[in-house]
């Protein structure tokens, strides 16, 4: 199953509420996976700010300290904030690709869970309620996000295992449904000298994206190139720096809902997930087309 | 072949017993209903705040009428026998499934497969239906007033589907003997589904349909028939090399 939520805020008075307003959604859809849960929050990107979010699995030992050691390394101004397993390590955005390259001397064991301007990226094994908790993305502020929690069907339940997946800076993919051809999908794109983390579909389709894109494509073609060379089933919902998009295969099972207001456009995998947003009663809600790309963007 | 009868349960619902799904849960709701036994004085049923909640009513097996005031999730009037259900907002996957007899009217819209493998009883959809409405349906009626999906009637074994305005892709794939009937167009038919002509019974039973669906200012001459080549019900023996 998966449950999906995504929300993309057209009024500003709510992006104080935006960490709220997404975690209960995605806590409404914990029956459809209680293996692990992620989110994708958005802050609004100012031009002279870039965030990358880290995971380590003993971060006591990796977090500390790492502020002052990164800053020497890259010579730029460096802070970290640390939210239990996860820290958002802030920086000028000239110096992340070096940032990048310092991590992995200085704290060879940590992860990096995504990149951009706008983005932090928080995810774990556990309820939505729990993960929700313990990042405190109910105080998150911001302009839009996106969710997941996992019913584990191709891979391990681990951290990694949990979406959303960085497809590139500011950009991630959360995905319900399965992919039935992702292991040749795997070995043609570490061919092209692509990463994997783990054995699981959804960084195959993550992967699938960035390297289209690092082809030229645009997020737009790139999605649609999904519809072509990815078989099996799934809605993918992607993360972007100014709002997030929608693509379902042809055959279209995995459940998508979708629901405008003036205040909002709102993504779930069911309606209950919808019911607690303002103004739901009178919003415009609808099913996405199958083999279509949507996007919403500021 | 005979239009199942429309349930006759009374719509008075000023004396409706109300169950708030913002109070109680489902399950007591369920089970009130299950409990129900012939002859019960409690025709009428309300159910308010579903808030898309999957499961609601289903199992109905008395001619009661409920009113479910919102949209709900999953499978509502599931397996309904007799009840006359109306969803007063839209309806998530599998509205209707397999029910038996009564009827379920979704003011809204429905998510896919609604209806699928239905056995009697009237769905009516006045909204539009998404993917497989009516998907392996066995004998229940379903009226969509909007558009309905792609693989609709896929694998459909009798019972009628009247769809209003258009049909997506491969409509009535592998279709066995149920009847299509679409007024707008059809976006591509599927596997040993093939137009048939609109013979005099049709046009009267399709009228009878519209009639019990409320569907007004809708003449059956709009309407094209679709239905089964029958080319799939016995193997070909020149096809084998295909297998």
């Amino acid at each position: 199953m998966c449950g999906i939520v995504g929300l993309f805020l057209k009024d500003k008075s709510l992006e104080p509420k935006l960490g709220a307003m997404l975690s209960e959604m995605l806590i409404c859809l914990t029956d459809r996976g209680p293996d692990s849960a992620g989110i994708a929050i958005y802050g609004a990107a100012t031009g002279n700010e870039a965030k990358i979010t880290i995971q380590s699995a003993k971060p006591e030992r990796d977090f500390h300290g790492l502020d002052a050691e990164l800053a020497k390394a890259i010579g730029a101004p460096v802070s970290v904030a640390v939210k239990s397993t996860h820290a958002v390590i802030r920086t000028t955005p000239d110096k992340v690709d070096a940032a990048r390259e310092a991590l992995q001397s200085l704290r060879p064991d940590i992860r990096i869970m995504g990149a951009g301007e706008a983005v932090e990226i928080y995810k774990e094994v556990g309820l939505p309620e729990a993960v929700v908790e313990r990042f405190g993305v109910r105080s998150m502020t911001g302009t839009h996000g996106i969710g997941h929690t996992r019913m584990a069907t191709e891979s391990a339940v681990t951290t990694m295992g949990a979406h959303p997946f960085s497809t590139g800076a500011d950009q991630c993919l959360v995905h319900n449904g399965s992919l039935s051809n992702h292991n040749n999908v795997r070995r043609e794109l570490i061919r092209e000298g692509m990463k994997f983390e783990t054995e699981n579909d959804t960084e195959v389709a993550a992967a699938y994206l960035s390297s289209k894109i690092a082809h030229g494509k645009n997020l737009g073609e790139a999605l649609e190139g999904t519809l072509s060379d990815l078989d099996g089933f799934f809605t993918f919902v992607v993360g972007t720096k100014n709002g997030f998009g929608v693509v379902r295969d042809p055959i279209a099972c995995k459940p998508a809902v979708m629901a405008e207001t003036d205040q909002y456009v709102a993504f779930g995998s069911e309606y209950r997930a919808l019911t607690k947003l303002p103004g739901i009663d009178n919003a415009r809600v609808w099913e996405p087309e199958p083999a279509t790309v949507y996007f919403w963007e500021h | 072949m005979p239009a199942t009868k429309m349930s006759t349960a009374k719509r008075d619902q000023s004396h409706a017993r109300v169950f708030d799904l913002a109070e109680l849960s489902l399950r007591e709701l369920n089970q009130a209903l299950h409990q129900l036994t012939p002859g019960s004085n409690e025709t009428a049923w309300e159910v308010l705040n579903p808030k898309g909640s999957h499961s609601v009513a289903v199992g109905v097996d008395q001619p009661v009428a409920i009113d479910v005031r919102g949209s709900v999730g999953y499978y509502c009037g599931g397996m309904n026998a007799g009840g006359a259900i109306t969803v007063h907002g839209s309806a998530g996957p599998g509205v209707g499934e397999n029910m038996m007899s009564g009827s379920i009217v979704v003011k809204g819209d429905a998510s896919q497969y609604a209806g699928a493998t239905g056995r009697g009883g009237l769905l009516v959809i006045e909204g539009n239906a998404s993917s497989r409405c009516g998907i392996s349906m066995k004998g229940i009626d379903i009226v969509v007033h909007g558009n309905i999906g792609h693989m609709s009637a896929f694998m459909a074994q009798s019972g009628n589907l009247v769809v209003l305005g258009d049909a997506g892709d491969a409509l009535g794939d592998s279709i066995y003997e149920a009847r299509l009937f679409v007024r707008g167009k059809v976006e591509s038919l599927g596997a040993d589904c093939i137009a048939k002509e609109m013979r005099p019974e049709h046009l009267e039973f399709l009228q009878g349909l519209l009639d019990r669906a409320g569907v007004t200012g809708v003449k059956p001459s709009e309407f094209k028939r679709y239905g089964s080549a029958r080319t799939l019900y016995n193997f070909n023996i020149d096809n084998a090399d295909a297998y």
